[in-house]
């Protein structure tokens, strides 16, 4: 069996384990090139259907291109989607550096998204190689009630098992991509042939490695155009995917502050 | 094409250096993003430290400021024509279940000792622990070399004490080298950043022993087995989902299901959006139909007929136990083998060893960390492979809570397959059946056996039904017998509880019960909630013929404001959960073969027409 295969089969066992475990559960949709992968990968598990929510938590400041894809492949894809504004940035955190206070507005929308649903478990496409804190994350990992997480609880994991219990009030975070490397993930949408947002490749010299906010997010020096330019690009590139998320670099410990407070 | 990528973990004892072996191994490598370095020697500079590799792994601030791994992390390393995976375990006792959960994902695994202390603890737990996880390739790295006076002698004294624990633990000893992770001598270059010291040392580098691990086996050729994920439902398909474990699953293939014992025609595999292959291998998302519709759900495993998976419900295991608290001999397990739950208890405890020491260490009670030969026995029985077989269907998890909390291998040496011997015994039984027929019964009590199942919510009337039209009967002469359900919860079904698995097999039983009594030539009156669909169509399944579903429709608010035992209040105020109707669904049937609402008319007109349904189907 391939490695890309061989991902995507880990990755639809999991959801398929996670879908068996959890209800009502919802698929986190940020309109990106992992969470893209993801959702084909739910179709692929379930015989072309995503059986649950797709939720967009939105920021109301991603690119106009990026509102542009999520209403044409929510109806292209049949999706069952549920958009939520985030809280203002007043209710965030004020001893947070400034990028990371916005971003902790994604995580204030995040639980109040949990609140309005009573979702006990959430699909995210994070993965260990963009960070070395989600590089410790479990495939199930779980939330206490006010959204906290602990690294040092984690349950055990292994063989293909997964811990499903919950504490009072909290729940699950699924991670079906969490093995999958930036390559790994340009790799798979060229073989499956899905749809990506203009912003990844190159306009005037430049190009966005990883989307998030316009006013946190600033793109890369890149030449690629295409799909299979990344790709080449990927093979020697040194510079961290995240290098362009002015939160991840505000102070050594925003990153973890900001995950055992409930975000991505 | 992506390489092939191989996952190595790092274990040993707590400070024997493996965070800074792997910080050496990525930096010496240039497999670190840009800015990474800096990163972690700015945060070093904020410490007042030297500067410290480990934080390459280590990024949580805990880990930091107390200098210990507390998660398993993993990063990728890029040598050449080789990606690594390396995972970082922790090696302080408090963290073996993540130990454990890093180190099981590893196809070889690099122990890391320090040359001045030598064998400890966790050096030997964590060899025993990858052997019992199946993790058998192993590098050796005797690290902190430069902190014996005579290096040679030292070296070659611990190699030796390793490849006995290796052998112990039944690992294959890949290579031992010597090094020094702080300088970098022996980890990618063989000489250190402040000179050489391990220069008399002609054998690999870890970088070149770790180019020198095979690359993933390839799975060996074995029978099929598939165990089920889900069924997924689509119209009036029902495709089976699960992973192919191993061997293959063909169209046209008739295969078995255990432990329900049935046999199904393959009649097509479904794929989305590329088109169904003629097979499914090992590893792959698999999805079928079968031919005739089966009563199938999580947790059966699929096999070749002809070397099918066995059945039991005891089996010897070894296993590692991770809990705060000890495991008793007598205490109830929750076992889950594949996709399959089962609750059993741990009959016998023959051996318990500490794995960090030598020796047997107690009798009867398994402590945190230790790894323990056991007997276990379940309620029910379950597919079962023995580890030698196959390993992966060949082990289990144990579960507290939906907590994972130990793991082991089956050995079914000694152990009858029960599948093998129902298998026999139902072709013997067939033969019976067919001696004294179903007519020959009906011709003596003068009218067709069967089934009434009595369907509806709670209070809607069921059971009141049931006893008057058991009355009539009786008063005419038809043998007819109710299966009541607190009566049956009190013998036959005196281990099921509430929980939807158990309402399950409780549901289960009644339909075989049901089943035996209409064949017996007698007119089986169930009266059940019965919520679920699927339940009351594998009832129908096991009467065959003659099964009749009777839908008592009473509206769930008239059941509410009777209700008679005030369960309905209870549900409301949250004390009984998943109750029906109010936080459990019901699922009317579909087309009952009569309807009767209980709520709108008096019950003597219900009963009236009950009695002339039966009258209309059931007399000769």
């Amino acid at each position: 069996m391939d490695p890309l295969t061989r991902l995507e089969s880990r990755s639809i066992y999991i959801l398929r384990e996670a879908r068996r475990a959890f209800t009502p559960m919802a698929m986190l949709w940020s309109l990106g090139k992992d969470s893209n992968v993801m959702l084909h990968l739910a179709r692929k598990a379930f015989g072309g259907r995503v059986p649950f929510p797709a939720v967009h938590v939105d920021t109301g400041k991603k690119f106009p291109e990026m509102y542009a894809f999520r209403d044409r492949y929510s109806k292209e894809w049949e999706l069952d989607l549920i958009v939520r504004d985030c809280p203002p940035l007043a209710d965030t955190d004020d001893t947070l550096p400034p990028a990371a206070r916005s971003a902790a507005r994604k995580t204030a929308g995040l639980k109040n998204v949990l609140k309005e649903f009573k979702f006990r478990a959430l699909i995210a496409g994070i993965r260990r190689d963009e960070q070395a804190i989600r590089a410790k994350e479990r495939v199930f990992s779980p939330r206490d009630a006010s959204g906290a997480w602990s690294a040092r609880h984690h349950p055990p994991e292994f063989w293909d098992q997964f811990s499903t219990g919950l504490p009072e009030g909290g729940h699950m975070r699924i991670h079906p991509l969490l093995d999958w490397t930036e390559r790994d993930i340009w790799l798979y949408t060229r073989r499956e042939k899905l749809p990506v947002i203009e912003l990844y490749f190159a306009r005037d010299g430049k190009r966005y490695r990883s989307l998030g906010d316009q006013d946190i997010t600033s793109p890369v020096a890149s030449a690629a155009q295409t799909v299979d330019d990344i790709i080449l690009e990927l093979e020697s590139s040194k510079i961290a995917e995240r290098a362009g998320r002015s939160m991840d670099h505000e102070a050594e410990d925003t990153f973890e502050r900001l995950r055992s407070d409930g975000y991505l | 094409m992506t390489k092939a990528l191989t996952p190595v973990v790092f274990a040993g004892h707590v400070d024997h250096g493996k965070s800074t072996l792997i910080g050496r191994l990525l930096a010496d490598t240039n497999s670190l993003a840009d800015g990474r370095l800096e990163e972690v020697i700015a945060s070093c500079k904020r410490r007042g430290v030297e500067f410290e590799p480990a934080f390459l792994m280590d990024a949580m601030q805990a880990e930091r400021d107390q200098g210990v791994t507390i998660d398993a992390a993993r990063i990728l390393l890029k040598s050449g024509t080789r990606q690594f995976r390396i995972i970082d375990a922790p090696g302080h006792e408090s963290f073996l279940r993540h130990m454990v959960s890093g180190a099981a994902e590893a196809s070889a695994a690099v122990l890391v000792v320090d040359s001045s202390e030598g064998v400890r603890e966790q050096t030997r737990r964590h060899a025993m622990l990858l052997g019992l996880l199946g993790v058998v390739r192993i590098i050796v790295v005797v690290n902190k070399m430069d902190r014996v006076r005579e290096p040679q002698p030292v070296f070659d004294r611990i190699s030796a004490e390793l490849k006995t624990l290796m052998a112990d633990a039944g690992l294959e000893t890949h290579a031992v080298i010597p090094a020094v992770a702080r300088s970098g001598e022996m980890v990618v270059r063989r000489d250190g950043e402040k000179g050489s010291l391990l220069a008399w040392w002609a054998g690999p580098t870890l970088l070149d022993a770790m180019e020198g691990l095979p690359d993933e086996a390839e799975a060996i050729e074995r029978p099929l087995r598939m165990p089920v994920q889900d069924v997924l439902k689509e119209g009036d398909r029902r495709i089976i989902i699960g992973r192919v474990e191993s061997g293959k699953l063909s169209e046209g293939e008739t295969v078995l299901l255990s432990p329900s014992g049935q046999t199904a025609k393959i009649a097509g595999l479904v794929a989305w959006p590329d088109d169904a292959p003629t097979a499914f291998g090992p590893g792959d998302a698999a999805g079928f139909v079968t031919e005739s519709r089966l009563f199938i759900d999580r947790g059966e495993v699929i096999s070749a007929v002809s070397s099918p998976a066995r059945e039991g419900n005891q089996f010897d295991a070894r296993l590692f136990w991770l809990a705060d608290h000890a495991l008793r001999q007598g205490d109830a397990v929750h076992v889950r083998l594949g996709t399959a739950d089962a609750l059993g208890e741990v009959l016998k405890v023959h051996k318990v060893s500490d794995a960090g020491r030598e020796g047997v260490v107690a009798q009867d009670e398994i402590p945190t960390g230790s790894i323990a030969d056991v007997t276990l026995r379940l309620r029910r029985p379950v597919a079962l492979d023995d580890y030698r077989d196959d390993p992966v269907t060949g082990r289990f998890v144990l579960v507290e809570k939906g907590v994972i909390c130990g793991g082991g291998r089956i050995s079914l040496e000694g152990y009858q397959d029960q599948g093998a011997a129902r298998r026999a015994k139902a072709s013997h039984i067939h033969y019976f059946a067919s001696a004294v027929t179903r007519a020959d019964r009906e011709q003596r009590t003068g009218h067709r056996g069967g089934v009434i199942w009595l369907t509806g919510l709670s209070g809607s009337g069921k059971s009141t039904l049931a006893n008057a039209l058991e009355l009539a009967l009786h008063r005419r002469g038809w043998s007819s017998c109710i299966l009541d359900g607190d009566n049956l919860r009190h013998g036959l079904n005196a281990d099921l509880g509430f929980s939807p698995d158990d309402r399950t097999e409780n549901i289960r039983r009644v339909g075989e019960v049901a089943a035996l009594f209409a064949q017996a030539g007698m007119i089986a009156i169930s009266a059940f909630i019965s919520p679920y669909r699927e339940d009351r169509d594998r009832a129908r399944a096991a009467a065959g013929e003659g099964f009749h579903e009777v839908h008592v429709s009473t509206s769930l608010a008239v059941c509410e404001e009777r209700d008679p035992k005030g369960l309905y209040q209870k549900a409301r105020d949250g004390v009984i959960k998943e109750f029906t109707g109010i936080s459990a669904p019901y699922e009317p049937p579909e087309s009952p073969n009569l309807e009767i609402d209980a709520g709108s008319q008096p019950i003597e007109i219900c009963v009236e027409q009950l009695l002339d349904y039966v009258d209309r189907n059931f007399r000769l």
